[in-house]
C-alpha cells in the first residue's frame, strides 16, 4: 500500500510537469518559476533544519565508542573508533561519511534449532548504499557543465571518465547505471526484507520511486527520446538560471521538463524529510565527540540545580547506629535522657 | 510467573512465527494495540516510593498512585497528553540528539536484528528503529512540517493513550545497551530514546517499582539495597572475617574514614549477594595486598545509579554523594569498582553533572607512581585500570594456578564497552590470573551482547522475558562452552553478576558467573597467610 502511495505521487508528478509543459506559455513556470522556487526551499530549508539542531545543545558526552579507549601506556588505543582528539575524530567521522563505516559492519541474524544464533556478515546495503551514493554524487558534479561556461576542466574530465567505456550512442554513463541499479537494490531490498518491509513508510518509498524516475527520464532524454532535446538551448537556461538572466530560445521536449520537474521536486522534499541525514549525519553525538569524557569536563548549558541529600541529613537519620557501629560521625550524639518507663499494658 | 520450561522456550524461540524467525504481520504496527498479561511488564512503582521521590528537591515525580498496566484506566493527569507534548517539546530543545536521531533515521534497516530484544521476543517493536518510531511518529505529528500536514500518509500519529501505553512497554524492554548505535551509520542511538521515553513517562507518573525503589533508597540511605550505615558496615565486616577464614590474614577495612588517600566506591551488591561478594572479597584481598590507604563509605555505599534509568536529574542529585563524600572524607582520587551502567554514569556525565572536582588530585597510583591522565577531570579511575598497571610494573604476587579450576570466558559489559572503551584493560588482567578464551567475535568488545536485564529490569515478574533477552549472550557462552569447556564467565558488572547467574542457571546450568576481581583476590599470594588448598578458590566452603 505505501510503495503504491508512493508510486502514484510519482506518476501524478511526472503527469503535472507532461501536460503542464504543454500549455503554451507554462514552459518559463517549469522551466525558470519552479526552478528558483526549489533552489529557494531546498536551501531555506536546509539551512532552517540546521540551525533548528545547532540551538539545541549537547547536554552530555554521549560518544558511542566501538573500540578501545586511550587508557594506560600498554594498551593499544583504537585512534579511530574511540578517538582522543578532533584529528581523531575527524578522521572517524570522515571514515563515516565517505565509506560508510558503521554500516560495513551489518551483519545478519538467523536463529536456528537448538536454539542457536548466528551473525554473518552481511555487506550488500553497504555495497550497494554506497554505488548509489557515489553516483548520485557524481551526476550532480557532472551536470554542473549544464550551468557553467566555460565548462571548468575537472568536470570535462569527470564527463570523459564517466563515459569512457563507450557503451551504446551516446555512451552511456556508468553512473547513471550505479545510480539506477543502487535504487533498484534499495527498493527491492525494502520490498523483500522482512525487517525493512516491515518498518518501511511512504516517506522511505516515495524518495526513492522519485529518485528512480529521474535517473529514468534523464537517462531517457539522453539515450532514446531525443526528439527535440535541443541541448544548446538546455544550457542557455542552465547558464541563464544561475546568471539571473534565463531565456528559453526553443521548445525543449517534455522529457526535459519532467525530469526538471522531478528534480525540483526532490529539492522542495528534501529539507522537510528523511534526506537530511546527509546534514544530520555531521553532527551526530554519539559519532562526532571526543571520548575523552574523564580528562576535560563537558559543559552542560542548561545543567540544573540539585542538591546532594546532605550527608548532614544522613547522618542525623542515622547517627545513633553509625555510633554504636563504630562509624565516625561529624557530630556526637546528645546523651539521651532515660527512657520513660513503659506504661503498663 | 512461571517461566518456560527450558525446551519450550528453545522451541518457541526457533519456531513461533515472529518476525524473527521468518513471519510477517499481516497488521501494520500502528495497528496493533499492546496488551498486557502478567510477565509482560515490570511492577509499578509503589505509591510510598514515587510520593518520598517526589518530595525530594530537584526531583519530580508526580501522580502518585496505585495502578496496574493490565487496567483500562491508568489514572493519569486530566492534562496528561499536553504534560507529554510539552515535555517532549522541552527535550528536543534540551537535547540535539533527540532532534537528530528523530530526523535523520532512513529506516535502513541495519538495527533491526542487532538487538537482544529482537532477538528473544521477534516482537517487531523491539527492533531499534521501531523502538523509535514509537516516539518518532508523535514527534512528526506534533513537531514537523510534513507531520503536520500530510499526519500518517508521513508516518505520523497522534498521540493517545494507546500510544502510551506501548510507549510503557517498550521502553522497558530495552536496557540501554547501544548495540544498536555501533550498527546505525548516523550513530542513532535507542538509548537516548529510551531515556527520553521512561523520562516523559514519569512526568504523568508511569514508572517501575524496581528502579524506583532502589532510587528512593539510594537517596536515603546511599546504596539501592537500602542497608543503613552498621548493616553496609557488617556485610563488609563479614566478608573480611571470610577472607581471614580462607586465608588466614586479618582484614580491617575502615569506613567514612577522614584522611584516607583513596575512596572506594562499588556497586552495594557486591557487598550483599552472591556471586558478587565473591568480587568484595577480591577488593579486600587486593587492597590488603598492597596496603592501601583507603576508606569505603556508606553514605556513598552505591557506585551504580538507577537515575540513569529514570531521568538525568535523578541520576545528577544520587550520584552527586561521590564527590560530596570525597570532599568531605578529604581523599585524593576515588576509585570505581566494577560495574557497567555506574560507569557510563562516571564516565560520561558525572563530571559534567557535579564537577569539576577541584579539590580532589589527579590519580595517581601509590605503588606504581602511574598518572592517569585519562581521569585528569573526572579523578576517578576503574578497578581494572588501577589492577592492570599494577600488575604491568609486578606490583601483585600473583600465582595463576589457584584459578586452574576455571576456565573463563569474559562479557564485555555493555556499558564499559560501548561507552567508556573499556575493553583491554579487564583482558589483561585476566591474561595472568586465569585460563580464558574469547566469545564468537560478533558477541564481544563493541558487538557484546546484554545480559538482558539491564536498566533496572532484572526483577523476577518478568523472568521469561529476561531468559528471551539475554538468549544472545548465553548462546554465546553455551558455543564456548561446547567447545573449550569454559566453566565461567567472568565480567565487570555487578548487575551482570546478578543476572547473568539467573540467565546461565537457564541456559547453561554449568557456568558460574564471576567478577574479575575475584579471580584476581583468588590468586594473590598475600604476607602471612595460611591458605590450604581451596578447590573453588574464594568459594571454597570452610567450616
Amino acid at each position: 500500500m505505501k510503495y503504491a502511495f508512493s508510486f502514484l505521487a510519482v506518476i501524478a508528478l511526472i503527469l503535472i510537469a507532461w501536460l503542464g509543459s504543454q500549455i503554451p506559455g507554462m514552459q518559463y513556470f517549469f522551466g525558470v518559476a519552479i526552478p528558483y522556487l526549489a533552489v529557494m526551499v531546498f536551501l531555506g530549508g536546509f539551512i532552517y533544519q540546521v540551525v533548528q539542531w545547532a540551538k539545541s545543545p549537547v547536554p552530555f558526552s554521549i560518544q558511542t565508542t566501538c573500540g578501545q579507549a586511550k587508557s594506560l601506556d600498554f594498551v593499544k588505543h583504537n585512534r579511530l573508533e574511540s578517538p582522543h582528539t578532533t584529528p581523531e575524530v575527524v578522521a572517524r567521522m570522515a571514515l563515516e561519511i565517505l565509506t560508510f563505516r558503521s554500516l560495513f559492519r551489518n551483519t545478519k541474524s538467523e536463529i536456528y534449532a537448538g536454539p542457536k544464533i548466528t551473525y554473518e556478515s552481511s555487506k550488500w546495503l553497504w555495497l550497494f548504499a554506497l554505488i548509489f551514493h557515489y553516483s548520485f554524487l557524481v551526476i550532480v558534479i557532472r551536470h554542473m557543465r549544464l550551468f557553467l561556461n566555460p565548462v571548468p576542466e575537472v568536470i570535462a574530465w569527470l564527463d570523459w571518465a564517466d563515459s569512457m567505456f563507450e557503451i551504446g550512442t551516446p555512451a552511456l554513463y556508468m553512473t547513471d547505471a550505479g545510480l539506477l541499479i543502487g535504487l533498484l537494490f534499495l527498493f527491492s531490498r525494502r520490498l523483500t526484507n522482512r525487517q525493512v518491509r516491515y518498518i518501511s513508510l511512504a516517506n522511505d518509498y516515495f524518495p526513492l520511486l522519485l529518485l528512480i524516475a529521474i535517473g529514468v527520464t534523464g537517462v531517457l532524454m539522453r539515450m532514446f527520446l531525443r526528439d527535440g532535446i535541443d541541448i544548446a538551448a538546455i544550457k542557455q537556461l542552465g547558464v541563464g538560471l544561475v546568471t539571473f538572466s534565463p531565456v528559453i530560445t526553443a521548445d525543449i521536449g517534455s522529457i526535459f521538463y519532467i525530469h526538471l520537474f522531478l528534480v525540483c521536486v526532490l529539492l522542495v522534499y528534501f529539507p522537510f524529510s528523511k534526506l537530511m541525514h546527509l546534514g544530520g549525519v555531521f553532527l551526530s553525538p554519539t559519532r562526532n565527540m571526543k571520548n575523552d569524557s574523564r580528562q576535560v569536563r563537558h559543559i552542560n548549558p542548561w545543567n540544573p540545580e540539585i542538591k546532594v541529600h546532605a550527608y548532614s541529613a544522613y547522618e542525623d537519620e542515622f547517627r545513633e547506629f553509625m555510633v554504636d557501629a563504630g562509624i565516625p560521625v561529624e557530630k556526637e550524639p546528645e546523651p539521651t535522657e532515660e527512657a520513660p518507663a513503659e506504661a503498663p499494658a | 510467573m512461571s517461566v518456560a520450561k527450558l525446551e519450550q522456550l528453545s522451541q518457541s524461540v526457533v519456531q513461533d512465527p515472529s518476525l524473527a524467525t521468518g513471519a510477517i504481520p499481516t497488521k501494520d504496527w500502528m495497528d496493533i494495540p499492546v496488551v498486557f498479561k502478567p510477565g509482560d511488564y515490570a511492577y509499578p512503582a509503589k505509591q510510598d516510593k514515587v510520593e518520598y521521590l517526589n518530595s525530594q528537591k530537584g526531583l519530580n515525580f508526580p501522580n502518585a498512585r496505585e495502578w496496574s498496566p493490565e487496567d483500562d484506566d491508568w489514572k493519569l493527569p486530566e492534562n496528561w497528553k499536553e504534560i507529554i507534548i510539552d515535555g517532549l517539546g522541552e527535550r528536543l530543545e534540551k537535547f540535539r540528539s533527540l532532534k537528530i536521531f528523530m530526523d535523520c533515521c532512513v529506516r535502513c534497516g541495519a538495527c533491526a536484528d542487532k538487538c537482544h530484544f529482537f532477538l528473544g521476543t521477534g516482537d517487531p517493536k523491539n527492533m531499534p528503529v521501531l523502538r523509535a518510531e514509537l516516539l518518532r511518529s508523535v514527534y512528526r505529528n506534533d513537531f514537523t512540517l510534513a507531520g503536520r500536514i500530510l499526519g500518517k500518509m508521513a508516518g505520523g500519529r497522534e498521540m493517545t493513550i494507546g500510544v502510551l501505553k506501548e510507549w510503557f512497554m517498550y521502553s522497558y524492554q530495552c536496557t540501554e545497551c547501544r548495540r544498536c548505535s555501533v550498527f546505525c551509520p548516523y550513530g542513532i542511538d535507542t538509548a537516548e530514546v529510551t531515556m527520553m521515553l521512561r523520562e516523559l513517562l514519569h512526568l504523568v507518573g508511569i514508572g517501575i517499582n524496581w528502579i524506583l525503589e532502589p532510587a528512593s533508597n539510594s537517596n536515603r540511605t546511599g546504596n539501592h539495597m537500602g542497608l543503613q550505615p552498621h548493616t553496609f558496615k557488617d556485610n563488609v565486616d563479614f566478608l573480611a572475617e571470610d577472607v581471614e577464614g580462607l586465608t588466614g590474614v586479618k582484614i580491617e577495612p575502615t569506613f567514612n574514614r577522614k584522611g584516607a588517600e583513596i575512596l572506594f566506591i562499588t556497586p552495594s551488591a557486591d557487598v550483599f549477594a552472591e556471586p558478587g561478594l565473591y568480587t568484595a572479597m577480591g577488593y579486600l584481598i587486593l587492597f590488603e595486598h598492597l596496603g592501601l590507604d583507603y576508606t569505603w563509605s556508606t553514605y556513598a555505599s552505591e557506585g551504580g545509579n538507577f537515575g540513569l534509568f529514570t531521568n538525568n536529574e535523578t541520576m545528577k542529585k544520587l550520584n552527586a554523594k561521590m564527590y560530596a563524600e570525597a570532599e568531605r572524607l578529604g581523599v585524593k582520587f576515588i576509585v570505581g569498582g566494577e560495574c557497567g551502567h555506574m560507569w557510563r554514569v562516571l564516565h560520561q556525565y558525572m563530571d559534567t553533572m557535579n564537577g569539576p572536582a577541584d579539590f580532589l588530585e589527579v590519580p595517581k597510583s601509590p605503588l606504581t607512581g602511574t598518572v592517569f591522565e585519562n581521569s585528569a577531570s573526572t579523578k576517578m579511575i576503574h578497578i581494572s585500570e588501577f589492577t592492570a598497571d599494577l600488575i604491568k610494573h609486578g606490583k601483585l604476587n600473583l600465582d595463576k594456578s589457584r584459578n586452574s579450576h576455571v576456565k573463563a570466558t569474559y562479557h564485555d559489559s555493555c556499558n564499559p564497552a560501548r561507552a567508556m572503551g573499556l575493553m583491554d584493560e579487564p583482558r589483561y588482567i585476566l591474561d595472568h590470573v586465569v585460563d580464558w578464551v574469547e566469545m564468537p567475535e560478533n558477541t564481544i568488545r563493541e558487538q557484546t551482547f546484554c545480559c538482558g536485564s539491564g536498566t533496572g529490569l532484572n526483577t523476577d515478574e518478568i523472568m521469561e522475558l529476561r531468559m528471551r533477552s539475554g538468549l544472545p549472550r548465553a548462546n554465546a557462552v553455551k558455543y564456548v562452552e561446547d567447545k573449550h569447556g569454559v566453566n565461567m564467565l567472568s565480567c565487570v558488572c555487578a548487575i551482570d553478576r546478578a543476572t547473568l547467574t539467573s540467565l546461565m542457571d537457564y541456559w547453561n546450568p554449568n557456568v558460574g558467573v564471576c567478577g574479575i576481581t575475584e579471580l584476581v583476590g583468588n590468586a594473590i599470594v598475600l604476607d602471612g597467610e595460611t591458605r590450604g588448598e581451596l578447590d573453588e578458590g574464594l568459594r571454597t566452603m570452610v567450616f
